[in-house]
């Protein structure tokens, strides 16, 4: 079983280096959909408040990666650890449970289209909380202001560009303060403008709120920005991991390969 | 030879699908349960729902109610008649309306109406990633979604059934009046004195099975749609046919279950 990357490994895990319990921990995981194993035996440590990076061509399994972690979808083999819970054996309602900890930003934004931007924010907050009506608004509108928007709570997201529902979504998963951001390709469809403000507000957002993010993408520019560290999935593995300047002095040839776009799916 | 193998495989592989869709289905409709006696209870959303599903199926239940105790009365008096017992339609027509008619035509236009608004609804949040994003923000989709869908379902269908009883009665009196001059007084006799609660108990519980069977058949169908708009179509698609047929079959077998309890 592969505990680790197969092709090169510049950094240590600095988690284990600082002696700090990993903010999230995969063990050996595999999972397999319809006969075909996409995910084959991956371990990795990310540490509080790092931001790790997670790229790879299409089909590489970065969004399967992305959900295991999550606990939206179950591995067939190892062990997920959030905060040293090992959350495989825990059922959909104690996940529900741990993923109040956790923000997840969805490549199409994914949100709920019933309802305006400014109940999509407070969406977690009405849920989970006993907060009166104004505390929850307040809540809302300082969000907001902290994504870039203001007077957008009564827009229905249909009525929003691409970047500013993805701002939105972000609004959303920080509404209630989380341990740990998940982003699922953040900059994916976006113009190169947009690009530069979600790059800007994930590394604003880690500085800021001192959480862990946890970017899922195949835009490397972006990727070598935002970083601590980057994960390069391959073929269901990780097949290199480093600092932004480990990877890009890397001579490896998937490394290369993927750079100059010769990666296939 | 090599024919017969590919049939006998195909059979065996939609039966293995059957039973899992079957499996599926169970597990969901064991999961609503659970959900529905659990707090916290969505009221708000239930209130919602009661709108999208009671009242805005009023219009299309009224006049197929009407519809079919007109039609029974034509065809029912129209026999009688030839054994001199056109008086006796009132009885049949109560009957008849309230112990399976009515409930099964609502049932049916409930089913094709809101079971496939439920699975296209779903569908869409499902394949916009909108059902993920509720588990990610530690929201059950049972609990918001199914549950408040087919609680309503349950209590409306029965509310529903009362007014396509009453409208296809009255509809019923009207065109034997007027078509066949049974007195509405003799009409209305029958009806009174033949149709017992029992027979209103039986159709009305038999609706509230019909609204669960909808709502699970609907909102199952949409929370596993797969492949964008093309899969959101045939999802809304199956709904329609699979609630109509689990309707009919469930309603032979409630019907003997009802009988049971009736002591027949």
């Amino acid at each position: 079983m592969s505990a680790g990357p197969d092709v090169f490994v510049a950094a240590p895990d600095p988690a284990a280096a600082a002696g700090e319990a990993p903010a999230l921990e995969l063990r050996d995981v595999h999972k397999r959909f319809e006969g075909h194993e996409v995910i084959r035996g991956v371990s990795l440590a990310i540490r509080p408040r790092e931001a790790m990076t997670i790229i790879g061509g299409s089909g590489a399994g970065k969004s399967v990666l992305l959900r295991l972690m999550i606990g939206l979808i179950k591995p067939d083999a190892g062990r997920i650890l959030v905060e040293g819970q090992d959350i495989v054996p825990l059922r959909e309602r104690e996940l529900l449970h741990v993923r109040r900890q956790l923000g997840m930003i969805f490549q199409g934004s994914a949100l709920f289209d019933s309802m305006s931007v400014g109940d999509n924010v407070a969406f977690a907050l009405r849920e989970h909380t006993t907060w009166d009506e104004e505390r929850i608004r307040a809540r809302v509108r300082e969000v907001l202001d902290m994504v870039g928007l203001g007077n957008v709570e009564g827009m229905d997201p249909a009525e929003l560009s691409g970047g500013m529902r993805k701002r939105v979504a972000v609004a959303r998963a920080v509404a209630l303060p989380p341990r740990i951001l998940f982003y699922d390709e953040p900059t994916t469809g976006l113009d190169p403008s947009n690009v530069e403000k979600v790059v800007e507000l994930i590394m604003d957002l880690k500085s800021r709120l001192g959480v862990t993010s946890i970017v899922v993408t195949h835009d490397m520019p972006a990727a070598l920005k935002l970083s601590d560290r980057v994960a390069m999935l391959h073929t269901g593995r990780i097949a290199a991991m480093g600092t932004p300047q480990e990877i890009l002095a890397s001579q490896e040839s998937l490394i290369r390969d993927f750079m100059a776009g010769r990666v296939e799916a | 030879m090599r024919t017969i193998r590919r049939l006998v495989e195909d059979l065996g592989e939609r039966a293995l699908r059957f039973t899992r869709e079957l499996g599926s289905m169970s597990l969901l409709a064991g999961q609503t349960f659970y959900h529905a006696v659990t707090p916290p209870f969505y009221l708000r959303l239930m209130v919602a729902q009661m709108d999208h599903i009671a009242v805005q199926s009023v219009s299309i239940v009224a006049v197929a109610g009407t519809f079919v105790g007109l039609v029974l009365a034509l065809q029912t008096t129209y026999g009688l008649a030839r054994f001199g017992a056109k008086g006796t339609v009132g009885i049949i027509v109560g009957l008849s309306m309230i112990r399976e008619l009515g409930p099964v035509v609502t049932a049916i236009l409930v089913g094709g109406r809101v079971g496939s608004g439920f699975t296209a609804e779903l569908g869409s949040m499902k394949v916009t990633e909108q059902i993920e994003a509720l588990r990610a923000l530690g929201v059950s989709p049972i609990k918001r979604l199914v549950v408040p869908r087919v609680l309503v379902t349950m209590l409306s269908l029965p509310l529903l059934t009362i007014i396509a009883n009453a409208l296809g009665i009255l509809g019923g009196m009207l065109i034997s009046q007027h078509e066949f001059n049974v007195p509405h007084r003799v009409y209305y006799n029958g009806v009174t004195q033949y149709v017992r609660l029992a027979d209103m108990l039986d159709g009305l519980g038999k609706t509230v099975v019909f609204g669960f069977i909808i709502g699970v058949v609907g909102c199952y169908n949409g929370l596993t749609t797969r492949g964008g708009t093309e899969g959101l179509g045939s999802a809304t698609t199956r709904t329609v046919v699979t609630s109509a047929l689990t309707i009919f079959i469930s309603d032979f077998f409630l019907t003997k279950f009802f009988w049971w309890l009736e002591g027949w």
